[in-house]
């Protein structure tokens, strides 16, 4: 039974929910809106109506036990592999500086690892006003529980308001654990952080239906509201090394027998397929034709210094292994400029990078729908233009 | 091996199309599917049981319809599957959604693996597999790319995980809770003879009712702490596209890579 109560007094049978609705729930029978099993309670309808005939059940979480006046300031993850910080956290420090602001609040970082002090310094050159800093040989490599465990103790006991962390993958596997224990609001995969100026809640809008519709949600009633944060959504803090802020020194939560999960290997990929960080990335799909294909294109991004991404059908084919997937069921990437050889642009890929700042598309079809997205486009064999365009890149970027 | 797996029915999402005109989402014949990456983890119960022995039980929260989806995993050859279908689970969040699976499990009794598909592709949130395993207190593994080795005796699994800088090879305790990815297997299509089995066997439906210790204030709606407050299209890409077309391939490449440049993107 759809949880939407629909007043049939006030419904006029305007129809104007019925677009609204991003599941397909609500239809006009009889010039009266009806709602089926489809529907999950989004709200998203609610203001759609002109009549405020719909409603859900106002019931809502109660408030705290805490009392949410307790909470405040700004906290990010920072994230580190191998003792160097990653893209994302830097973001996250530059956009929770500004949120920090509006709050007139400190921001706060939060450094786990071992044998990275280097790193608290940097944070605080970022933007940061105080570091937690927990030096630990269980946390010298990321594992879900010593991680989880310390920084729910941390959240306990200092009470951030906001907890930010990178939507990557160990960013998303730490959020859901500490949300899940503290029994609060994660927003995942945000692409716009604000501060509502009204309530003073964080405003985390994300894309969901891969990316073809756009969602804003707020956690009004628990503490920390926590986001996980995509990558290359906001700008880059440009470091101030002359930054003053304080280092506290805090123990890990657990001992080493506690722990259940041990990272025996860890294996770099060879060709270094970090499409998160990338910031050029010559992708390919259907009409790359082969794994020899594939070649030509990673010439080019030799040549732009970036990475080599593929569409579904090229990975489903065998050309080249899953790590270099774009689309909805591969990574979602944002990268400055992308290099579409021969994919057509199903809207799976689209999904996954549509939001790259220039696109490129290469494409013997006219029509492929990739050309809608694109800013710039050839039409023509990906075998001579992309060889073509790396030597024109390689006379003109040496210049 | 008790091996439970979580599924979700989503819409399809190669159904959806945009209106370029209105650029709102076009619904017509979008039909419901059991969610793509929690394919592949039925498939690796299925495998795991292939193996090892036990039973492979299969779990979806959702409205009454969602029982396809959990008649399709039977249709794949798992043993037994439990709808969670109750208007008090209606507009649960993640947070609300990992709380009520987690009940569920709880009652199931004893188990050593819980699989799960890496993410919705509705909701592309992945934090639910993560929710549950906090709310059971087990191990969590996330993005499997592969199981290279489980030794039920000594409680064991080692796992490869796929992360952003390249894989990593992981040991831990069971029981576990596993996200996986797409690369993981290759699902099998269901049979004549699982398919039947699945249009006879009993699906129990539980509500709120059947999950002992079910907090009504941290269920569906009321319990879940995010709300959703606007939704709307993202806009269009700005700009139009600058179609590059010479008679000669080195100068098309040559005016494409000059405007690239002065993009000062490099």
């Amino acid at each position: 039974m759809p949880l939407l109560e629909i007043d049939k007094d006030k419904c006029i049978g305007c129809g104007s929910c019925i677009d609204s609705c991003p599941f397909g729930a609500l239809s006009l029978v009889d010039d009266m809106v009806v709602v089926n099993d489809q529907c999950t309670g989004c709200g998203a309808c609610l203001l759609a109506c002109p009549m405020h005939a719909l409603n859900l059940p106002a019931e809502r979480p109660q408030a705290t036990v805490d009392n949410l006046s307790l909470y405040s300031g700004v906290w990010v993850w920072v994230e580190q592999f191998n003792g160097q910080m990653g893209g994302i956290s830097v973001e996250m420090l530059g956009q929770g500086r500004k949120l920090a602001d509006r709050r007139k609040a400190a921001l706060t970082a939060c450094v786990l690892g071992h044998h990275v002090e280097h790193i608290t310094k940097e944070a605080i050159s970022f933007g940061a006003d105080r570091v937690f800093w927990v030096d630990n040989e269980i946390l010298a490599a990321y594992r879900t529980a010593p991680y989880a465990s310390t920084l729910i103790h941390l959240v306990r006991e200092y009470k951030p308001e906001i907890f930010l962390l990178g939507a990557s993958s160990r960013g998303r596997d730490l959020a859901g654990s500490i949300a899940s224990v503290l029994y609060t609001g994660l927003t995942a995969d945000c692409t716009g952080l604000e501060i509502d100026s009204d309530s003073g809640l964080l405003l985390q809008t994300r894309p969901a239906f891969g990316g073809t519709i756009m969602a804003t949600i707020i956690c009004p009633n628990r503490r920390p509201q926590m986001a996980t944060v995509r990558h290359r959504v906001f700008e880059m803090p440009v470091a101030d090394p002359s930054r003053q802020g304080q280092t506290i020194s805090i123990k890990a939560a657990m001992r080493a027998e506690q722990i259940t999960t041990q990272v025996v290997d860890s294996i770099l990929e060879k060709d270094e397929v970090n499409l998160a960080d990338a910031r050029v990335i010559v992708a390919g799909g259907h009409g790359v034709r082969g794994p020899a294909g594939f070649e030509t294109l990673r010439r080019l991004a030799d040549v732009l210094g970036g990475a080599v991404g593929s569409s579904r059908s090229a990975v489903d084919a065998g050309w080249i292994s899953y790590a270099h997937q774009v689309g909805q069921t591969g990574r979602t990437v944002r990268p400055n400029l992308y290099i579409a050889c021969g994919i057509s642009g199903q809207i799976q890929h689209l999904a996954g990078m549509k939001t790259s700042k220039v696109i490129v598309a290469i494409n013997k079809n006219p029509d492929a729908p990739i050309f809608s997205v694109a800013n710039y486009g050839i039409v023509g064999d990906l075998f001579q233009i992309v060889p073509a365009l790396t030597e024109q890149f390689k006379k003109k970027m040496h210049k | 091996m008790n091996i439970f797996v979580c599924i979700k029915q989503v819409p399809d999402t190669t159904d959806v199309k945009i209106n370029p005109e209105t650029n709102t989402l076009i619904r017509e014949g979008i039909h419901n599917i059991v969610n793509p990456f929690d394919v592949y983890a039925i498939e690796e119960a299925l495998l795991l049981k292939e193996k090892f022995g036990g039973k492979v039980s299969v779990i979806s929260l959702g409205p009454p319809q969602s029982i396809n989806a959990l008649k399709e995993a039977v249709g794949m050859g798992a043993d037994e599957a439990i709808q969670l279908s109750d208007r008090a689970f209606a507009g649960s969040d993640s947070w609300a959604t990992a709380y009520t699976l987690a009940l569920a499990i709880r009652k199931l009794g004893i188990f050593d693996i819980i699989l799960c598909g890496k993410q919705a592709i509705d909701g592309d949130t992945g934090q639910v597999g993560p929710g549950i395993a906090s709310q059971l207190g087990i191990t969590q593994l996330t993005y499997v790319f592969k199981i290279i080795k489980l030794d039920p005796e000594a409680g064991t699994i080692t796992v490869e995980r796929l992360l952003e800088e390249g894989r990593e090879i992981v040991e831990a305790k069971l029981p576990a809770l596993l996200t996986v990815v797409k690369d993981i297997n290759q699902p099998r299509s269901a049979t004549l003879f699982h398919i039947r089995r699945a249009s006879k066997l009993l699906i129990p439906t539980w509500t709120a009712a059947d999950l002992p210790g079910a907090a009504p204030s941290r269920l569906g709606l009321k319990g879940s702490p995010t709300q959703v407050i606007k939704i709307f299209t993202p806009p269009k890409r700005e700009g139009v596209l600058d179609l590059i077309a010479t008679d000669n391939v080195d100068q098309s490449a040559s005016i494409l890579a000059d405007k690239i440049i002065a993009e000062n993107i490099l």
